[in-house]
């Protein structure tokens, strides 16, 4: 949509969508409230934008919040090098089709020292391809405010984070000594170096998350949807095999399955479901008989319990 | 009557257990919004315990983190051989390892009939600031007593927190019945010792229910089995019929968070609707300027509106160029907010430092940041009830204050609007959230401009000073009026020190 517009043209014309439900009109509208304050109260915020289900909620909710302005900061992809194809190619034609600002940072150390899942384990990998570029990219941009689309009922440490999370200048979180959050009276007020994270998605669930895509037909990776795709089975995850840097081990057999992701992120590190689903209607109803929960899938996570609290103490979104 | 509100009938009686069966569905899940509550008491009576069970009993915990539960609670097994519900809440290594709640853990369930989002707050007295953030934007609390130990001094800070937030639903939960052996009177002992303290908060709806956390008695499945002399309703059934905070009634309120100017030809004033509602056509005053203007449109993303309610994130455009910036506050022209640089308010002091007289803090309201200088007035004695003088106030102190400001404010009072009534306090120096604090009225100016006027100091009996104040011709006036309640003893010291 262009940025100027006759009075007449701020009619959406192609909206024929019901209105929301009031428990996501609720979530919507918390949401929009902490991008505006976000905006207006920081100087130099960015969005991390990890192409994922929940980062595209959370650029459809920016969009929505400026209307009918442009999203008035930038788009941060911290790109380790092994995403899915599919999200890169979908990356660049949203960010194309919404005009909007877009950084992408690699950290150095992944080409000069060789840094792959396979080499170093997911563990020191996502510490230096993630963790560490993430540091980098946010140092370099000066940004004083980060928009992320974490969600508390992701993970019990998630769970006891605030909508403005305070960080200190090398980016750590002090979970003991959170400031106090009253209302919806956000306190943004920092030192140089300082910054605040923030999470208008906190109290969203996965399921709000697919009915809003829904409702608000938001285009997302069609990795979600179910395909037959080739895969390896490899530590009980299956493992998409498409890019030729995936080496099969010794015993390992391509096949093909009818998968969908439940999450993304690097490929090597991200399990497929077996699944049916191919609408948003058959992605909800699995979703509302599910009976593991959606980090099942994710390599990074299931080392033990409280080891996201210690990445995200260390910088980790 | 229909059902609910029958149910509802019977939530209002305090005196009595509240007794009723489960009803029809009230609502489907998602046709409304979720109901807000934490839970909060004392330390170690069970409230992360609860929860688990809470989240356990109606499925939302999965198999693979149940599995997770049960490797952790490994070796730190109860008699009983269950999990550590609590480790479903307990999500730090910090809490782990000290077996406490240091801060909120939300977390967000649903049965067929509604969905809720649960704050389980700490009870330990030094994370007071954690528990007062959970309760800021609750409906309803989940109060848990210890039924061998009785009601603490932290029950009743916790209680009297949740009432001064505006909650004013509770259930009473007093767990770990099972250890008094299911005591029926040392249940009804402690019920009747609660409803005392309900009523002396303004409270009057309170449902007492005996509750095994653990073992997962009167949670989500009846205790019936070992308790056959309770047939009260079980906690979800009372979750279940509880009623969300309605959108206050008082007149339109826009906290202005941001100005949108894309281009030449547009310009409209961002931010969520504070109260009451606003369309085109609609005159409205811009605070704390004054000056006036109509409203032309409501724009949001999906189309114009014709019309938005309360908690509306919009942008408003108006008919006419007028100065507008964040932290004004777009108000209905005919129901205008209190404007002042002196007000009266209640707040709860958060951190170690506590709040000191004379220090200048910031402080925040909507989408409005100023510098206030804080007197304090009195601190609330928690065993007696007693509003005692204070010239400062310790961390968490619930405490009345003067606040004073250089520029103008714009409130409601907190029992009017939650929203415009709210404030945190700032301190200017560690940047740190110190105090939350709750408008209770604006004060006259009496050190300002009119500090030649003349005036008239009175000390009357409080019966005849009651009498008084409830005529019309007084609280026409009730604005212009200084009032403070002390004892004929200290009023006479005060009226010794005037001359004249
Ligand atoms: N027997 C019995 N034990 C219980 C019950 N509820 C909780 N407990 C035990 O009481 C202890 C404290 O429980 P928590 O749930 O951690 O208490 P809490 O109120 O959350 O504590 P803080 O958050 O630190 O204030 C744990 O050992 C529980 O297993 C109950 O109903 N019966
Ligand atoms: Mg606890």
């Amino acid at each position: 949509m262009p940025h100027n517009h006759p009075e007449t043209e701020l009619h959406n014309p192609q909206s024929t969508k019901p209105p929301l439900d009031p428990h996501l009109k609720a979530l919507e509208n918390e949401a929009i409230h902490i991008f505006r304050e976000v905006a207006a109260e920081f100087e130099r915020p960015v969005m991390l934008y990890s192409i994922g289900k929940d980062s595209s909620v959370l650029l459809h909710l920016a969009r929505k919040a400026f209307y009918p302005g442009r999203v008035p900061f930038p788009l941060l992809h911290v790109d380790t090098g092994w995403k899915f194809r599919e999200m890169i190619a979908f990356r660049d034609e949203i960010v194309e089709k919404y005009d909007l600002d877009l950084v992408v940072h690699t950290n150095p150390r992944g080409a000069a020292e060789n840094v792959t899942p396979f080499s170093h384990g997911s563990a020191l990998y996502t510490d230096i391809m993630k963790t560490e570029a993430l540091r980098q990219a946010l140092d370099a941009g000066q940004y004083d405010a980060a928009f992320g689309g974490a969600r508390r009922d992701e993970e019990a440490s998630r769970a006891k984070e605030r909508i403005y999370s305070f960080r200190t200048p090398d980016h750590r979180w002090d979970p003991r000594n959170q400031r106090p959050e009253l209302w919806n009276i956000y306190n943004g007020m920092i030192r140089k170096g300082e910054s605040v994270r923030a999470f208008p998605l906190s109290n969203w669930t996965e399921v709000d998350i697919w009915r809003y895509i829904q409702a608000e037909e938001i285009p997302i990776v069609p990795l979600y949807f179910a395909k037959k795709r080739p895969i390896v089975e490899r530590d009980g995850m299956m493992i998409l095999a498409e890019d030729p840097r995936l080496e099969l081990l010794p015993g390992e057999v391509k096949r093909e399955e009818v998968i969908r992701f439940r999450t993304l992120g690097c490929f090597p590190l991200t399990g497929a479901i077996r699944s049916g689903a191919t609408t948003l209607d058959d992605i909800i109803s699995e979703l509302e008989t599910a009976t593991v929960s959606e980090r099942q899938g994710r390599a990074i996570d299931r080392d033990q319990s409280g080891s996201m609290e210690k990445k995200k103490r260390e910088g980790y979104f | 009557m229909t059902a609910p509100a029958i149910a509802n009938a019977a939530l209002d009686d305090a005196t009595e257990v509240v007794t009723y069966t489960a009803q029809e569905p009230v609502r489907a899940t998602r046709d409304s919004r979720p109901l807000r509550l934490i839970t909060c008491g004392s330390v170690d009576d069970g409230k992360s315990t609860l929860i688990g069970r809470l989240l356990w009993d109606t499925k939302a915990v999965k198999e693979d983190q149940a599995a997770t539960l049960q490797r952790d609670s490994n070796g730190k097994q109860n008699d009983l051989g269950l999990p550590d519900f609590a480790l479903l809440l307990d999500g730090l290594q910090a809490e782990r390892e000290q077996g406490i709640t240091i801060d909120v853990a939300y977390r967000y369930f649903s049965t067929d009939k509604r969905s809720f989002i649960v704050a389980d707050t700490p009870g330990h007295e030094q994370y007071t600031r954690n528990m007062a953030t959970g309760a800021s934007t609750a409906d309803l609390a989940v109060l848990l007593v210890d039924a061998r130990v009785g009601l603490l001094e932290q029950t009743r800070r916790h209680a009297t927190i949740a009432t001064l937030m505006g909650i004013r639903q509770f259930v009473l939960a007093v767990n770990k019945i099972d250890l008094t052996n299911y005591d029926r009177s040392r249940f009804e002992q402690i019920s009747h010792e609660f409803r005392e303290l309900a009523l002396s908060l303004g409270v009057r709806q309170v449902t007492a229910i005996p509750v095994s956390a653990l073992k997962g008695e009167n949670v989500v499945y009846d205790g019936r089995a070992s308790m056959p002399w309770y047939d009260g309703p079980t906690l979800i059934e009372v979750l279940e019929l509880a009623t969300t905070r309605s959108a206050q009634t008082v007149g339109f309120r826009l906290p202005v968070q941001r100005v949108s100017r894309p281009g030449e030809s547009f310009r409209g004033y961002q931010g969520t609707v504070a109260g009451g509602s606003v369309k085109p056509g609609d005159s409205v005053v811009i605070l704390p300027s004054g000056m006036v203007a109509n409203v032309t449109k409501i724009v949001t993303f999906d189309l114009v509106r014709n019309a938005a309610v309360a908690g509306d994130a919009i942008t408003l455009v108006l008919d006419r160029q007028v100065d507008v910036s964040r932290g004004d506050v777009i108000a209905a022209i005919d129901s205008q907010p209190m404007t002042g640089l002196a007000f009266d308010a209640q707040l709860v002091a958060l951190q170690p430092e506590g709040i000191q007289p004379g220090k200048r803090y910031w402080l925040k309201s909507g989408s409005r940041r100023q510098r206030v200088q804080v007197q304090p007035a009195s601190q609330l004695d928690l065993k007696t009830g007693k509003w005692n003088h204070a010239d400062e106030l310790p961390m968490n102190a619930i405490g009345k204050v003067h606040l004073i400001f250089d520029e103008q404010a714009i409130f409601d009072a907190y029992e009017q609007n939650r929203t415009t009534g709210a404030f945190i306090l700032i301190d200017p120096d560690t940047n740190n959230t110190v105090a939350g604090g709750m408008i209770t009225a604006k004060r006259a100016a009496l050190g300002g401009i009119h500090a030649e006027e003349s005036r008239v100091i009175l000390s009357l009996p409080a019966d005849l000073a009651d009498q008084l104040m409830a005529t019309e011709l007084f609280a026409g006036r009730r604005e212009d009026v200084e009032v403070r309640r002390v004892t004929a003893g200290k009023a006479a010291e005060i009226i010794d020190t005037i001359d004249g």
